[in-house]
């Protein structure tokens, strides 16, 4: 009675339906929200989420398929020994406060992010600079220490996006770049708005503003979708939704690949995981297949080592890791654990790894190894597994890309210490020959596929649920960008 | 009344001392760096000290909490370490949307409540206080959040009266701003108003079996009019207890649905900053908090003693 009650009364306070949406504004759903607004500083995704490419621009920049482009730097000299960048940069750029673009903007941005007290994230992107300067408004030179063959690829990366010395201050808040959208507002924990640059030196951006909305929650998210309060939704959360927005005609469902390797972790210092037989064991106890059907619900593309597998240079090493659980079992006897063993599972919140866990957990009692799960936030994951080491098993996406480069690091979290891989990846990283580039990038991944350093499980995919009117998006996710400046509506 | 008040009072600061020392305390021995958290795996050691020198964690704890109290005591609740914007401004920002929340679903609640718990303990035993009584049990026993998503089902995807969440903003008009919050504020009232229906009638009815209401039948009122004049008055002390306790839980527990609705309320701000390890922001939010529910149980214990005079004098 009183529920009838109540619909009544909400029913009177209805106001006026909403207007609409006039074809030139466009509502982008997020799962999780910047922290602040300055790339440079920052490890979270979600930053570049919102302002790579839309409002901040770096010398070179990402294209759809993960390429490396011409971005603000138009074109650029190699010197012969592979260590001199001299960048022209584009002519009539200006930042969103007016102020031109020039070579000195260039200087600033890189000198700061190498600097002694830097905060970018990604510091080792420019360790390998020596020096920059500026030899006239338009051209800029980088000396390397020595020639390497990804800084091209670096210089697209958000945390290198160029920023002004004069607007460096409020960054945080309001962040001035050159792209082809300008900030105008934020409501934190709710909403970031851009609108159009009427000023951009490329092909302006069809759409006149885009609002990014904040909805963590899954079952909002798929709300918000269903009342189109949302117009489009990357990285949308819910695989489980996706027949239904498949099936239902206002909706378009694009899946994509992402940058980002799912791999179950191992301890390569903990016994008995030191051992390769017990690591390649627990390898061939896996049904990749299995967990991307229950934790993704089929979505991801099964690898067999730590590298994308739309990249032209990947091996499918998956042979060396099929599943078997008769040689898993056999392999544990072998290395004197006929009994199995016991170690811990800890697993950070997305759902990749909370539902894979459980898959994972049961796969490996199947041959006799016993886990002992544990969630932990992210704060708390960072703390345990990643500074503390303090783990046995872990499941975690690694996001970033062509990082393969991490397996060269013996204090890095799985603690895998294999010289021949470091004399690799130094080869790799002097290395300017793209024939011999991809054969190095071959050998690395054999080598840490055949030392089961980890169980490669599968590639990250990434479902965007959008308007079926809606063009432009980019279902793919070299990057963690969402590149709103060719999106337009079908009239 | 004077004397009372000054008593509350004074045990409201102690209670504000001990619950800053607990929450400070507590938040520093929780594990996790909110250095690491800000810029993830491929962290150089130098830029996390960088960082954590910047945001003063290098420091020890009692000096940190000794800034913070410190700073609080002016108005100054620090820099979030996330944001890097004043926690004051923060704050300030979200209870634009957690408090008229908090009140709209408590008038709400209060509107609803008084007239069907005095109707229905008017007529106690009749088929309209069965009624009552049946569809408050069920108000209690359905978690809000299911509420909440069955309504967001109803008046928000098939009708599209409403949108699915977000909050309009005030700059968009008080009717836009009031309308956002209409859903969020009706699930949150469905259980607190069923509750305090059944707390106003079970009140009502024992206030109605006392002599001085027999008096008052027998020197000629109705039943409804003792009711009104003798009995309400008199059972107002449990009522405005529940309202206390509501009004508090209101403003502190929406975190659930908030994130149903994805406004951008305390609850939400608390839930970032605590997986962020936000903890000045943490901190202080509780804080607020916890000053806030200490101030409305000041607020109801003084209108204990309005309603009921003979607390005035009371030890």
């Amino acid at each position: 009675m009183k529920v009838l009650a109540m619909t009544a009364l909400v029913g009177a306070m209805t106001f006026v339906a909403p207007v609409a949406q006039a074809k030139s504004d466009l509502v982008v759903g997020l799962q999780l929200e910047p922290p602040h607004l300055d790339p440079t500083s920052a490890a979270a995704g979600a930053i570049d989420q919102v302002l790579y490419a839309n409002v901040f621009e770096g010398l070179t920049r990402f294209g759809p398929d993960g390429s490396v482009n011409p971005g603000l730097a138009e074109s650029w000299d190699i010197s012969d020994d592979g260590r001199v960048y001299t960048f022209h940069l584009r002519k009539g750029v200006t930042f969103h406060d007016g102020s031109a673009l020039d070579a000195g903007d260039v200087v600033f941005t890189l000198d700061r992010a190498r600097a002694e007290d830097s905060q970018n994230a990604q510091k080792a992107l420019f360790a390998g600079i020596e020096s920059v300067e500026a030899l006239d408004d338009l051209t800029a030179r980088v000396t390397l220490a020595q020639p390497d063959g990804g800084f091209l690829f670096n210089m697209a990366w958000g945390d290198a996006v160029i920023v002004a010395p004069e607007s460096i201050e409020s960054i945080k808040q309001s962040p001035v770049g050159t792209g082809a959208f300008r900030f105008k507002g934020w409501v934190q924990g709710d909403r970031i708005t851009l609108e159009r640059n009427p000023d951009y030196w490329g092909e302006a951006a069809r759409l006149d503003s885009a609002t990014f909305k904040f909805i963590s929650d899954p079952t909002a998210a798929f709300a918000a979708v269903m009342a189109e309060d949302v117009q489009a939704f990357p990285f949308y959360p819910a695989p489980e939704n996706l027949p239904q927005f498949e099936a239902d005609p206002r909706f378009q469902v694009l899946v994509g690949s992402t940058e980002g390797e799912t791999i179950l972790a191992m301890n390569n210092a903990l016994p008995p995981l030191d051992n390769p037989m017990v690591r390649r064991a627990v390898a061939h106890a896996i049904d990749r297949k299995a967990i991307m059907e229950g934790a993704m619900f089929g979505l991801g593309t099964a690898i067999g080592t730590h590298f994308a597998p739309h990249h032209p240079d990947y091996v499918d090493l998956m042979y060396l890791s099929d599943y078997d659980p008769e040689l898993s079992r056999q392999l544990l006897a072998e290395a004197g654990l006929a009994e199995g063993f016991t170690t811990t599972l800890k697993l950070p919140p997305p759902s990749y790894a909370r539902r894979g866990g459980e898959i994972v957990a049961a796969q490996l009692r199947n041959v006799g190894i016993e886990t002992e799960i544990t969630n932990l936030e992210w704060a708390q994951w960072l703390e345990e597994v990643f500074r503390g080491k303090d783990f046995g098993l872990t499941i975690v996406s690694h996001t970033e890309p062509m990082d393969i480069g991490i397996y060269a690091r013996p204090e890095y979290y799985f603690q895998y210490d294999s010289p021949d891989f470091q004399a690799l990846n130094a080869a790799l990283s002097t290395e300017t020959d793209p024939e011999k580039r991809s054969e190095l990038l071959v050998q690395m991944q054999t080598r840490i596929a055949e030392d089961h350093v980890n169980a490669y499980l599968f590639q990250l995919a990434v479902p965007t649920v959008a308007d079926a009117r809606l063009r432009g998006l980019w279902a793919d996710a070299p990057t963690q960008a969402t590149d709103l400046t060719g999106v337009y509506w079908e009239e | 009344m004077l004397q009372y008040g000054a008593r509350r009072a004074m045990s409201l600061m102690v209670s504000l001392l001990v619950a800053s020392l607990v929450i400070f305390f507590a938040l520093e021995i929780v594990p996790g760096d909110p250095a690491a958290y800000m810029l993830g795996i491929n962290a150089e050691p130098d830029t996390l000290a960088a960082l954590r020198a910047e945001l003063g964690l290098d420091r020890a704890a009692p000096l940190r909490y000794l800034d913070w109290i410190g700073g609080m005591m002016q108005g100054d609740f620090g820099i979030s370490h996330t944001y890097r914007t004043p926690v004051a401004d923060m704050i300030a920002e979200r209870l634009k949307v957690s408090l008229p929340l908090a009140l709209y679903a408590l008038g709400l609640s209060t509107l609803i409540a008084f007239p069907a718990g005095i109707w229905a303990a008017q007529r106690r035993g009749s088929a309209v206080d069965l009624g009552v009584m049946g569809v408050t049990q069920l108000g209690v026993a359905i978690p809000n959040f299911w509420f909440a998503m069955l309504m967001v089902l109803v008046f928000a995807i098939n009708l599209r009266w409403f949108s699915a969440g977000g909050f309009a903003g005030w700059e968009a008009g008080i009717g836009a701003g009031l309308k956002s919050l209409t859903l969020p504020a009706v699930a949150l009232a469905l259980p607190q108003a069923s509750i305090l229906t059944r707390v106003m009638r079970s009140a009502l009815l024992e206030t109605l079996g006392e002599d001085y209401i027999r008096t008052a039948r027998a020197k000629g009122l109705t039943r409804g009019q003792a009711l009104r004049g003798h009995a309400l008055r008199n059972a107002m002390i449990p009522v405005l207890t529940i309202i206390g306790l509501q009004f508090s839980f209101l403003l502190a527990g929406a975190i659930i649905i908030e994130n149903v609705f994805f406004l951008p309320g305390l609850g939400r701000l608390v839930f970032q900053a605590i997986s962020a390890r936000d903890l000045i922001v943490v901190e202080s939010v509780v804080m607020l908090l916890v000053f806030a529910v200490i101030v409305v149980n000041f607020a109801v214990d003084m209108a204990y003693a309005w309603v009921d005079p003979r607390l005035r004098g009371q030890r």
